[in-house]
């Protein structure tokens, strides 16, 4: 929690308002390396907007998007604290995209916090300064004799005045060059168990999604996309789609064939009614088995080197017991509840209009302009509230073809995928071939590891997250990436959340081979990872490791530090009739400084359903060039009947502010797939489990 | 193209519409009313779920013609005089996530407590299996639906 309370030479802050109508703040403060703005030439592009009304209402400004993870309540919360401001004069606006003002303004990587802790604190603490100097100033009394509470500057004497009363004046005087921020002791909100701000909406249905916005004439469009990867149209009859009535116009897109339509019911009518030729182009014959062959294959010559230590190849056929084990890591779906869809306005003049559903409103941005050939400048994006996102939101694959077919009939128009769109057009996570192997020496200590990953054509996305956290002599990850006509994106813990379960089940597979703990093997081997250390000793108290578990009831272990957070996982199961029972799983998060722990405990009640989910319910499979799932029959979801008892502790710590959107998943299929092995002696090297995988051989 | 007529969420409604339309979309696209959610388009998910003559009814699979001199409540209109129990439980309880599901979960949740205003556990699980939530609010469903019933319901 390194917090500079000076604002140094590459911040701004200034003052926006007009005399006599509050106080609004405009603050650059970069964000990060990648976020410097350039004001030399005295442009000043604030990326924190903070306006305190005459009325006493308290207006932020967010950058990031809402896709349930909280950050409009998280981000007000630091914000208000800092300001001492009365929690029900908060309210929160969604930031229009800008290609720079914001630095990058992508949701995605457990960033949001993590990034803006000290920015939004800072924000706060200056706003809180001048609105004290002000009241200091009317009464002529020293500044130091007043202080704050919610909303009201109070002197020694009793007097007060409410920040609304102080706003106009405030915003006269000099912005503070440093500012002393609270002491975590002194925090109002920041680690209580705050109301979100998004809730009551959500639950009377005034919450607008993408998929919600309405503008006036406007008109809704579904597009037939090749359902082979990489496929193109060829030719396409329309006669039938026009028949439908409210059908509009069939044309081409850059995705495929457009019907576009009065109301959607109408657009996905004329969909079904289309006739296309398609040239299904080179992956029509691809499968998923073929897939896993051609990387079998790979995986039996050397790959680029990654991270290693000592000589692992060496260090192998020297060690006393050695065990191999291959592990298939699933390609998965996002399959957010809100399909894909944007809504673009594109005007005579040039300019265009967006309502998005987005991580990245930039990269929205980007598009339109490309599609339109205009200056980034001529397009506008609001941001929406997003119906899940979860990686997928990042990429603008849903915006090219709304822009182009409102630009073409001059009308607002919303391209609406279907949930089969969106199922056969996700952007997957990799599947991924990974094969292991590891040496103990005599006593039994883990002297060498060597995992090879075989995954398609994306470092980051197929090796993040695979450099074994544990002190080992020597170690190799080395890799192939090969392009296999599958899309694949960003997954929530992306690289970490199949390289979480490979390398902690195999170490697991080690631990029992020398005849070890689980949680004492990791154990001695993190010395070097103080932090992920004490998450593991956590979680094991509060799991009672070691304890006696009734008959047939196993325990499994599992700790990934990943997006700046270490979480550490137990879990209790049995198999019964081939058939997976999870009776417990204890997860324990070093997430640094808590802002809201019942946000914490949500996120990690979401990534233990979206792990079962991709453990125990369907992967993707490819047949013919495409994907095999379309819907939630054959690509089904966790149930409620079937969500575990979760228990979620946050451990105090004083460790730099971490992620919680994404560091919950990686830890939770190897804790429970341990626990299966524990339970029945079956090692799980392949998911999702299968109808069979846990009937005994 | 057909005249329909039915009660929406107390207001005589009429539409002009193909009778085959599903319900969802004359609700979102002809009416306006977009709290009703689009998951899956075949009946799976839930996400559509309205109260039509106070039975839980998924509106994507359900032609309009259907609707006919019924009575139909969206989410819009459960709470509209004063919050529904189950909406101050949900707010009690933080529920939603993204909250794209949560029109589906607590329509549906409604049908159940209107029905049987204390159900047990496994009525709870039976009922709201059918509802899928992709960011898992499942736990806290169930106890926002606990929660409302042991205010009484409504
Ligand atoms: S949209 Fe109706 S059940 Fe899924
Ligand atoms: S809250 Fe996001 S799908 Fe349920």
């Amino acid at each position: 929690m390194t917090s500079s309370n000076t604002i140094d030479r590459r911040e701004f802050i200034k003052v926006a308002s007009a005399a006599g109508t509050g106080l609004v703040l405009a603050f650059y403060l970069p964000a990060t390396a990648d976020a410097a703005v350039d004001t030399s030439g005295g442009t000043f592009e604030p990326n924190v907007w903070l306006r305190i009304g005459t009325d006493n209402r308290v207006t932020i400004t967010l950058s990031r998007s809402e896709m349930g993870q909280g950050i409009m309540t998280s981000m007000a919360m630091i914000v208000a604290d800092e300001l001492d401001a009365d929690w029900k004069n908060v309210s929160v606006e969604q930031a229009i995209a800008h290609p720079k003002k914001y630095g990058s303004m992508s949701t995605g990587g457990s960033w949001s916090i993590r990034g803006h802790w000290d920015i939004w604190r800072k924000a706060g603490a200056t706003a809180r300064m001048m609105l004290l100097s002000a009241a200091a100033a009317q009464w002529k009394v020293e500044p130091s004799t007043c202080k704050t509470e919610p909303n009201v500057v109070l002197h020694s004497t009793g007097k007060k005045l409410s920040y609304g009363e102080l706003a106009s004046a405030a915003a006269a005087l000099p912005v503070p060059t440093d500012v002393v921020l609270k002491d975590p002791s002194a925090f109002r909100y920041i680690g209580k168990r705050m109301k979100r701000l998004d809730t009551p909406a959500k639950v009377k249905g005034t919450a607008i999604f993408g998929i919600d916005i309405r503008r006036p004439g406007m008109l809704f469009a579904s597009v037939e996309q090749s359902a082979v990867f990489g496929g193109k149209a060829v030719s396409h009859d329309a006669t039938q789609a026009l028949a439908i009535p409210g059908v509009v116009r069939v044309l081409p897109t850059a995705k495929g064939i457009a019907v576009v339509a009065t109301s959607t019911w109408a657009a996905f009518q004329g969909r079904e009614a289309l006739k296309i030729t398609w040239d299904e182009g080179q992956w029509a014959t691809q499968s998923s088995e073929s897939i896993w062959a051609t990387f079998a294959e790979l995986s039996k010559e050397p790959g680029t080197s990654g991270d290693k230590a000592g000589d692992a190849l060496a260090a192998l056929p020297a060690a006393a017991k050695t065990v191999e084990a291959i592990y298939r890591a699933p390609l998965l779906a996002h399959a957010t509840m809100e399909p894909m869809n944007c809504t673009a306005d594109v005007r005579t003049d040039g300019t265009c209009e967006l309502w998005v559903p987005s991580q990245s409103p930039q990269a929205a941005q980007t598009e339109a302009a490309r599609v339109l050939g205009v200056d980034v400048e001529r397009v506008k994006v609001n941001t929406t509230l997003l119906g899940g996102g979860f990686g997928r939101r990042l990429a603008a694959d849903y915006v090219t073809d709304a822009v182009q077919l409102s630009k073409e009939l001059g009308k607002p128009v919303q391209v609406v995928w279907t949930r089969e769109d969106d199922m056969q057009h996700d952007l997957y996570r990799p599947m991924t071939y990974n094969v292991f192997r590891g040496g103990l020496d005599a006593a039994g200590e883990l002297i060498a590891w060597h995992h090879r990953i075989v995954g398609p054509n994306s470092r980051g996305l197929v090796t993040g997250g695979s450099k074994p956290p544990y002190a080992i002599p020597n170690y190799l990850v080395d890799y192939h990436l090969k392009e296999v006509g599958v899309p694949i994106g960003a997954w929530r813990a992306v690289g970490p959340t199949q390289n979480g379960w490979v390398v902690e089940s195999f170490v697991d597979e080690m631990a029992h081979a020398a005849k070890k703990d689980p949680y004492e093997f990791r154990r001695a081997l993190l010395a070097n990872s103080p932090r992920l250390k004490r998450a593991l000793e956590f979680a094991a108290d509060k799991a009672k490791w070691g304890s006696k578990l009734p008959k047939g009831v196993g325990r499994g272990i599992a700790a990934v530090e990943s997006f700046g957070s270490s979480v550490a996982e137990v879990a209790e199961v049995s198999v019964e009739d081939g058939k997976l029972r999870i009776h417990r799983i204890v997860v324990a998060v070093d997430c640094g400084p808590v802002v809201n722990p019942d946000t914490i405990e949500a996120q990690v009640e979401s990534a233990l359903v979206m792990t079962l989910t991709g453990m125990i319910k369907d992967e993707i499979t490819i047949e013919r060039g495409r994907v095999k799932q379309s819907n939630f029959d054959d690509h089904r979801l966790l149930t409620f009947e079937e969500m575990p008892k979760v228990e979620v502790y946050t451990i105090p710590s004083t460790e730099p502010v971490g992620g919680i959107g994404e560091p919950a998943l990686p830890p939770a299929a190897p804790a429970i797939c341990n626990a299966i092995f524990a339970a029945s002696g079956i090692r799980i090297r392949t998911l999702p489990l299968g109808p069979d995988t846990l009937r005994k051989r | 193209m057909a005249s329909i007529t039915f009660v929406l969420n107390g207001k005589r409604t009429t539409v002009d519409v193909d009778s085959d339309t599903p319900l969802l979309w004359v609700l979102r696209d002809t009416l306006g009313l977009t709290a009703t959610k689009y998951g899956c388009g075949e009946g799976i998910c839930g996400s559509c779920t309205v109260l039509m003559d106070g039975e839980a009814t998924r509106s994507c699979v359900t032609p309009v013609q259907l609707a006919e001199e019924k009575t139909i409540v969206t989410l819009e209109g459960l709470g509209a005089e004063r919050l529904h129990a189950l909406q101050e439980a949900w707010i009690e309880e933080e529920v939603p996530q993204c909250g794209y599901c949560q029109p589906g979960q607590i329509m549906t949740a409604a049908a159940l407590l209107q029905a049987n205003p204390k159900p047990s556990d496994k009525e709870i699980d039976e009922m709201m299996s059918s509802v899928l939530c992709r960011c898992g609010t499942y736990p806290r469903i169930k106890r926002a639906i606990k929660r409302a019933a042991q205010g009484g319901g409504q």
